[in-house]
């Protein structure tokens, strides 16, 4: 049985100038840009529609503003360490890549500890996605958004989780034979994980601050 | 088909060059989410609240795709690509509103 090549793998397509897999990772983030557009725009036709002085902000909501801008600052260092990984393959130096990369799993880990506490904090306090915020004379509203969208967040943060560990535990070994391929690889990891940091960059003052 | 490519010497120097600016992008970023966190404190009026806020996002959001996404280098067909993704977007949000024209805007009636 003969291997099926994905063309383009490293070098640039003649006509896009760019690998098939940076292509295909564009593609997918403008997929997502839609799936979020759309809740974002709905968030927008909820907030405008709804009843005068029915619209908690996100702290008379109960969010906790220091925990939100805390996570906000670990998405953001993990966007940085993210390109350092990358950078640091393309330098030549695979024990960087590893630090960095390790890095950038442990932030992104911490980042889904610290929702998880503000959830269960949620929960503690009889807050659900279906029933909302108790007392609130449009319960349901805000917190069903709430936890739709921050839930698909964390979602792609988990996703993001995995396949950076697939890349640092086994994908790795693909960089003693081709380097140029495996950074390739970083890159495309790389530039979903920045459009996660991108997205929450959008959810972060929203729901938080107003 | 063997396709071991090395990371060449001069694509190393070109990604050197870039690490200042890389750090440089990190400490505007988280400036830039203190500001927003600050403004939200001021208790200004909700629109202008909410106008500022977008535009620090806005901001903050075009560092990481234009450096850490490398759109600012990128190949043309990466950014037709998007600009027929943020066509579709603007035509996203327009369209809750277009439908409601003649009927008076959604939050009326």
């Amino acid at each position: 049985m003969s291997e099926i090549v994905i063309p383009y793998r490293t070098e640039p397509h003649p006509l896009t100038g760019v690998t098939s897999g940076k292509l295909g990772i564009w593609l997918f983030l403008a997929s997502e840009v839609m799936l979020f557009g759309a809740l974002f725009s709905s968030y927008v036709l909820l907030r405008v529609g709804a009843a005068e002085g029915t619209w908690p902000t996100g702290v008379e909501a109960g969010l906790n503003v220091p925990i939100g801008t805390f996570n906000t600052l670990v998405l953001i260092t993990s966007s940085i360490t993210m390109v350092m990984s990358w950078a640091s393959l393309k330098m030549g130096n695979p024990g960087a890549f590893k630090r960095y990369m390790g890095a950038t799993i442990a932030l992104g880990m911490l980042f889904l500890v610290v929702k998880g506490f503000e959830y269960s904090g949620k929960f503690h306090h009889g807050i659900f996605p279906a029933t909302g915020w108790p007392g609130a004379s449009d319960p349901s509203t805000f917190y069903g958004f709430y936890f739709t969208i921050t839930g698909l967040h964390a979602l792609h943060v988990f996703l993001g989780i995995l396949v950076n560990i697939w890349l640092l535990v086994w994908g790795l070994a693909l960089y003693k034979t081709e380097p140029e391929r495996f950074a390739g690889r970083i890159e495309i990891s790389g530039l979903y994980w920045h459009f996660v940091d991108l997205v929450w960059i959008f959810l972060f003052p929203l729901l938080y601050l107003l | 088909m063997s396709e071991t490519v090395a990371i060449s010497e001069s694509e190393a120097a070109r990604v050197r060059s870039h690490l200042r600016v890389y750090v440089m992008v990190f400490v505007a970023l988280a400036v830039l989410t203190i500001i927003t966190v600050a403004i939200s404190y001021l208790r200004l009026p909700t629109p202008l609240a909410i106008t500022l806020a977008m535009v620090v996002a806005t901001v903050k959001a075009s560092l990481v795709a234009g450096y850490f996404m490398h759109l600012l280098s990128e190949e043309k067909v990466i950014l037709w690509l998007l600009v027929l993704c943020a066509a579709f977007l603007v035509f996203l949000f327009a369209l809750p509103f277009w439908t409601e024209t003649g009927n008076g805007p959604l939050w009326v009636g």
